[in-house]
């Protein structure tokens, strides 16, 4: 889950992070009311995508009038996708110089990275590619935690000035508790900002948690902006199913995540695109495939539906029963290409068959999942 | 001699009086499974399918001998169920909870990995030698005794594979799910170098996906395996910055893309099948030479 920059910063402070003064708008009239009290001020479009600035997200605002045109413009403008319906405003800061400090989850070496650079304001990568002499990166055993040698060390090797090795220093220490306390994957401050009186401040805030640590932070679960989480996608989570919208037009369901994506692959391989990416998981219940055929439905994009399962403890005549009364209680009105196999396949298709006899819906049955994906591409044209 | 479990794995099953770890030990127990004993707090005494209940690892481990674990505790339990099995001298422990907390899951890999014990998954489907043992929750009827090897991140699509396999006659040493989640126990190079080893094992078969740099990692040690390795990589369509189903199935930051699996196992002489059937394919042509 991650949260927005507004957030963030809240927990930044509350854990010792000098942020920037700032408040909440979600309307014009907020936005003139905070930057009449502020002067000048920094208005923040508050959208979970990276990026924001370079998108004409973030406006820097020098009079009242101006903050009232800039926040018309922003508020309901897309940026990658995502709609403004929420501007931070803030102080401007007199920036003598940006920096980074992050810390990520460690896949390869299982740990937690911790990543300082001297200079800051773009994206890390960058970073990385264009000043290696500016960045440095270590990998903190969890088991042991962060110890203040690691800490020197990144300063040391990213070259930073001496004069804010104490700052820094301590804003390094921090970040890394804000990491393990609220079990985050990834947290990161860019720009961390030096200003011109010297103080240093987390200009911006990144704080991801980890979905499944969420229920034992009650008071961050609440925080998480469905609004930003496509429609489908947070129908499909209510209902407990792993759905990624995609832009085809081939509807996919199948059991098991490496299963739902080789079915997506397949359909591309025979030069099809398809709409979905939707695991029922193992064991499913008929009521669940029928749940996952009404949300392939609203996808208005669909134009055949391609259900592969590999009966372990999935068994296809659940399958088949679900679709059954999917088909008898909703109009489908296009194609699907099923496949069923494993345990009991044979009730399955009997099902099946006996139903095509009594239906209008098409339903063409296939044996393997490459010949379904090609039936499918075949019916999408 | 298949690797990890055999017919002289006696394991005891956490979570047993549960809805999934009654329903699979029974399964596991049909195909023959050496179950010896179960373990839920509180419920010491009880039976479970005819496996004794004890209140605690230790106390299963000191009355059966008990030398693996499979564990079926939800998510909330389940690090301190590894712990648990890891200080009672358990020396494998297959774990199939699935939503586990990450920061849980770095302390049970460095739990196990300090004390020198096997993890398998967590999030995993499990681990199966054919005719030997089976401990998981796989569909045992697919599988066929034999000579290939397959170590994979998926469950389903593991079945279908070994399922392509068996049906053209190619049967398997041991077939495993390593796990869907960011940090596991055991990955892709711990097994290869087991497979690597084990008698019975003449080709291995490969099933990665999306996320992560196992399979980049794995092709490095692929390159000085002196047996063939056949593989299959899923999430060619997977678009960036989305969560695949799986928690470790996700490109970010332009990393863990199957472009680059598949090109880092091509550099090293291993044929990535596109597809599940292809993958059978490739692999019975391999054995014939």
């Amino acid at each position: 889950m991650k949260l927005h920059e507004y957030q963030a910063k809240q927990i930044f402070a509350q854990n010792g992070i000098k942020i920037p003064k700032g408040k909440l708008a979600k309307s014009v009239e907020e936005v003139e009311a905070i930057v009449r009290e502020f002067g000048k001020a920094v208005l923040k479009s508050q959208v979970l995508v990276g990026g924001r600035g370079k998108a004409g997200g973030i406006k820097l605002v020098n009079s009242v009038d101006e903050a009232v045109e800039k926040a018309k413009e922003l508020f309901g403008k897309e940026i990658k996708g995502h709609l403004v319906e929420k501007i931070y405003v803030e102080e401007q800061l007199d920036i003598d110089r940006e920096m980074y400090v992050g810390f990520t989850l460690d896949r390869a070496n299982k740990g937690i990275a911790a990543i300082v650079s001297s200079i800051g304001g773009m994206n890390i990568e960058e970073i990385a590619a264009k000043h290696p002499d500016k960045i440095a990166r270590k990998t903190i055993n969890p088991k042991w935690g962060l110890w203040d040698y690691q800490i020197r060390e990144l300063l040391y090797e990213s070259n930073m000035p001496k004069e804010y090795f104490k700052e820094v220093f301590g804003i390094i220490k921090k970040l890394y508790n804000v990491m393990i306390k609220y079990e985050a994957e990834l947290t990161e401050i860019n720009p961390l900002v030096v200003t011109k009186d010297g103080e240093v401040i987390a200009a911006d805030a990144r704080l991801n948690i980890d979905d499944n640590a969420l229920y034992r932070h009650k008071d961050l679960a609440e925080l998480k902006d469905y609004t930003e989480i496509d429609q489908l996608e947070r129908i499909a989570e209510q209902k407990g199913l792993n759905y990624v919208k995609l832009d085809g037009n081939i509807g996919v369901i199948a059991n098991g995540a490496g299963m739902s994506m080789a079915t997506m692959d397949l359909i591309y391989l025979e030069g099809g695109k398809p709409a979905n990416f939707l695991d029922i998981g193992g064991g499913a219940s008929a009521e669940l495939v029928k749940e996952a055929m009404s949300i392939i439905l609203q996808d208005k994009n669909v134009k055949v539906i391609f259900i592969n399962i590999f009966g372990g403890i999935t068994r296809c005549d659940q399958v088949a029963e679900g679709l059954i009364k999917a088909l008898s209680e909703m109009k489908v009105g296009i194609p699907i290409v099923l496949r069923l196999a494993g345990t009991n396949e044979e009730e399955g298709r009997k099902m099946i068959e006996e139903f095509l006899k009594q239906t209008k819906e098409e339903i063409v049955l296939v044996e393997t999942m490459e010949e379904g994906a090609k039936k499918a591409v075949e019916l999408a044209r | 001699m298949a690797i990890i479990i055999d017919e002289n794995t006696k394991a005891v099953v956490q979570g047993i009086t549960g809805y999934q770890g009654s329903f699979h030990t029974e399964r596991m127990l049909s195909y023959g499974t050496k179950i010896v004993a179960g373990v839920t707090p509180g419920k010491a005494g009880m039976e479970v399918h005819g496996v004794p209940v004890f209140n605690t690892v230790r106390d299963a481990v000191e009355e059966t001998n008990a030398n693996a674990s499979v564990i079926f505790v939800p998510a909330a339990f389940a690090a301190d169920a590894v712990f648990e099995a890891v200080d009672a001298g358990i020396k494998t422990i297959v774990c199939i909870t699935e939503g586990i907390p990450v920061h849980d899951e770095l302390k049970m890999y460095w739990k196990v990995k300090d004390s020198n014990v096997t993890l398998i998954g967590p999030n995993c489907p499990g681990i199966i030698s054919p005719n030997k043992s089976h401990l998981g929750i796989m569909p045992p009827q697919i599988f066929m005794e034999g000579n290939v090897g397959i170590v994979s991140r998926s469950g389903t699509l593991t079945y279908q594979i070994a399922y392509n396999l068996t049906k053209l006659g190619i049967g398997q040493s041991t077939v495993l799910g390593i796990g869907g989640d960011r940090i596991i126990g055991s990955d892709f190079i711990d097994i290869l170098e087991r497979f690597e080893k084990d008698k019975e094992t003449d080709l291995v078969v490969l099933i990665g996906e999306i996320g992560g740099t196992d399979e980049e990692k794995a092709a490095e040690f692929i390159k000085d395996m002196s047996k063939p390795v056949v593989g299959y990589i899923a999430g060619i369509t997977a678009p960036p910055g989305k969560r695949m189903g799986h928690a470790g199935a996700i490109i970010e930051g332009g990393m863990g893309t199957a472009e680059s699996k598949i090109k880092a196992l091509n550099e090293v002489g291993v044929e990535v099948g596109k597809t599940p059937m292809e993958v059978a394919e490739i692999v019975k042509k391999k054995l014939k030479r």
